[in-house]
């Protein structure tokens, strides 16, 4: 046992490539880090911005999403439609404040397997970086938020507390 | 035997009072509610005290409308109250569903808040006084409600047996809600399951919204002031206009793209949508005409703050918000 922090990653996966690399990672017993759980989805394009929030809310750490090298969905263009909303996701995300970072976007084949694995990986180690997302608390625990008329950013004007209200 | 009116309650929490406003303007509508109801406590309207409610026996208020998100505990403490004595307590406007305008100050720390509120280039401040939550006077101690870190929908702090949408609800729809209650005591209806939102229609804005539709492609996002003329029959997302339509809840006749404006989205989620934001990502993203990251981040600059326009009126209920932990701490 480590003390090192081990990230909860949920990947979503294309039925028709990057599934298929995932198995081909794992029947080529290629090795990677086992923090992913993989959820298959028929298309990338199945992919509801939901879907991440609610892994993101339900305790992941990061979200993995994966479909087929753009030109080569199987619902012709569907892949194109998750690079949107995974772009436009990541600003939404930016302005509440959770790391853009947290989500990735991987193109991979059905022959991709080693680079499945890889790039699932490198993930981890990134998400590993950035810590767990506990984003209403600081690294002692406390809130971040944790602030109130009497504290915090108030306190750099100690004076105004000890000033009387004029009459 | 004297016959015993049911009693109504309405009350106004962290909110604009617009809601006030859009229940007076249901006109001659108002005198139905007289003329069924006691009014027992509605601090806009009348003059009536926190003990007199806190003396009522629990339930024995029949409706109670509540509108404004919970910001401080003076809310908070209402809001119990108020759930105790009440039979029927309905979640009204916007602010007590899904935290509305207000709810975007949840992206600022309190202090800071606090802070731009007393001590800005508008606010005349040069001694840096700030309210306190007590102060000693001779007559004893004042009070005065401490603001909470984030703003809360009503359901986070009691249970809410229906929820009104609309940034206010519209006054046809306060009056048709008002009409059922009424045929409800007259045993000639029946109150909808709990937890129902009432007073809106089944469907997206876009259902009620009378601009034409074909396959939306865009290259651009614009604001609506930079299109001068907009086509006032062709839907706006499709002139490159970020319309909130796709995604919320009608009821509203969609007024405001009628109206020439974009829809904001104050009537909060379409049935079936679990995460308001979540889903305008996905109706924004699908009209974006490009393939290439580059091209699809050059579009998206055209939306200045994405997380105000998908969130702008259901930041603290959407699905990250509701799971933070200044929630769970109460």
């Amino acid at each position: 046992m480590t003390d090192q922090f081990e990230p909860t990653i949920i990947g979503f996966t294309c039925n028709w490539c990057s599934y298929r690399a995932a198995d081909l990672a794992g029947t080529a017993r290629m090795k990677y880090a086992p923090n992913v759980r993989l959820i298959r989805l028929m298309c990338s394009g199945r992919l509801d911005p939901t879907f991440v929030l609610r892994a993101l809310s339900g305790g992941a750490d990061g979200v993995m999403i994966t479909g087929c090298h753009p030109g080569e969905c199987h619902y012709i263009e569907q892949n194109y439609k998750a690079l949107r909303r995974f772009l436009l996701l990541r600003r939404v995300l930016t302005g509440l404040g959770i790391e853009p970072e947290r989500v990735k976007l991987v193109w991979a084949s059905a022959a991709e397997g080693a680079k499945f694995a890889a790039e699932t990986t490198t993930f981890v180690e990134e998400i590993r970086k950035l810590g767990p997302l506990c984003w209403g608390k600081d690294e002692d625990g406390r809130m971040k938020d944790d602030e109130d008329i009497g504290n915090s950013s108030i306190k750099t004007h100690p004076s105004s507390f000890e000033k009387e209200v004029p009459a | 035997m004297t016959h015993v009116k049911p009693k109504f309650a309405m009350y106004w929490a962290a909110s604009c009072g617009g809601c006030e406003i859009a229940v007076l303007n249901t006109h001659e509508k108002i005198l139905d509610v007289d003329a069924n109801f006691d009014v027992v406590f509605w601090p806009v309207a009348m003059d009536a005290k926190y003990k007199d409610v806190e003396a009522m026996e629990d339930g024995s208020i029949l409706l109670t409308l509540f509108n404004g998100g919970i910001r401080n505990d003076e809310n908070e403490h209402i809001a119990k109250l108020l759930r105790q004595k009440s039979k029927i307590l309905v979640a009204f406007g916007s602010c007590a569903c899904e935290g509305c305008i207000p709810g975007l100050a949840n992206l600022s720390p309190v202090g800071e808040i606090v802070h731009t509120a007393f001590n800005t280039i508008s606010t005349d401040n040069p001694h840096e006084i700030y309210p306190r939550t007590s102060y000693d006077v001779p007559e004893g101690e004042l009070h005065i409600p401490k603001l909470e870190k984030t703003l809360r929908p009503l359901d986070h702090v009691v249970d809410v047996d229906y929820y009104m949408p609309g940034c206010p609800p519209e006054s046809h729809q306060i009056a048709a809600v008002l009409d059922l209650v009424i045929d409800v005591l007259h045993g000639r209806a029946t109150l909808p399951p709990k937890g129902s939102t009432i007073g809106v229609g089944n469907s997206t804005v876009c259902d009620e919204c009378p601009r034409a539709r074909n396959v939306k492609l865009i290259k651009e996002f614009k604001r609506i002031q930079d299109i001068a003329p907009a086509d006032p029959d062709l839907c706006l997302l499709e002139q490159g206009i970020p319309c909130n339509g796709p995604a919320t809840c009608s009821g509203c006749n969609a007024r405001c793209p009628q109206a020439g404006a974009q829809c904001i989205g104050c009537y909060g989620p379409a049935q079936g949508v679990t995460d308001y934001g979540a889903r305008l990502i996905t109706a924004f993203s699908s009209v974006i005409d490009a393939t290439t990251p580059e091209e699809i981040e050059r579009i998206l600059d055209g939306i200045p703050d994405p997380t105000g326009q998908v969130y702008r009126f259901s930041l603290p209920a959407s699905l990250l918000m509701a799971n933070r932990e200044a929630f769970k701490a109460k």
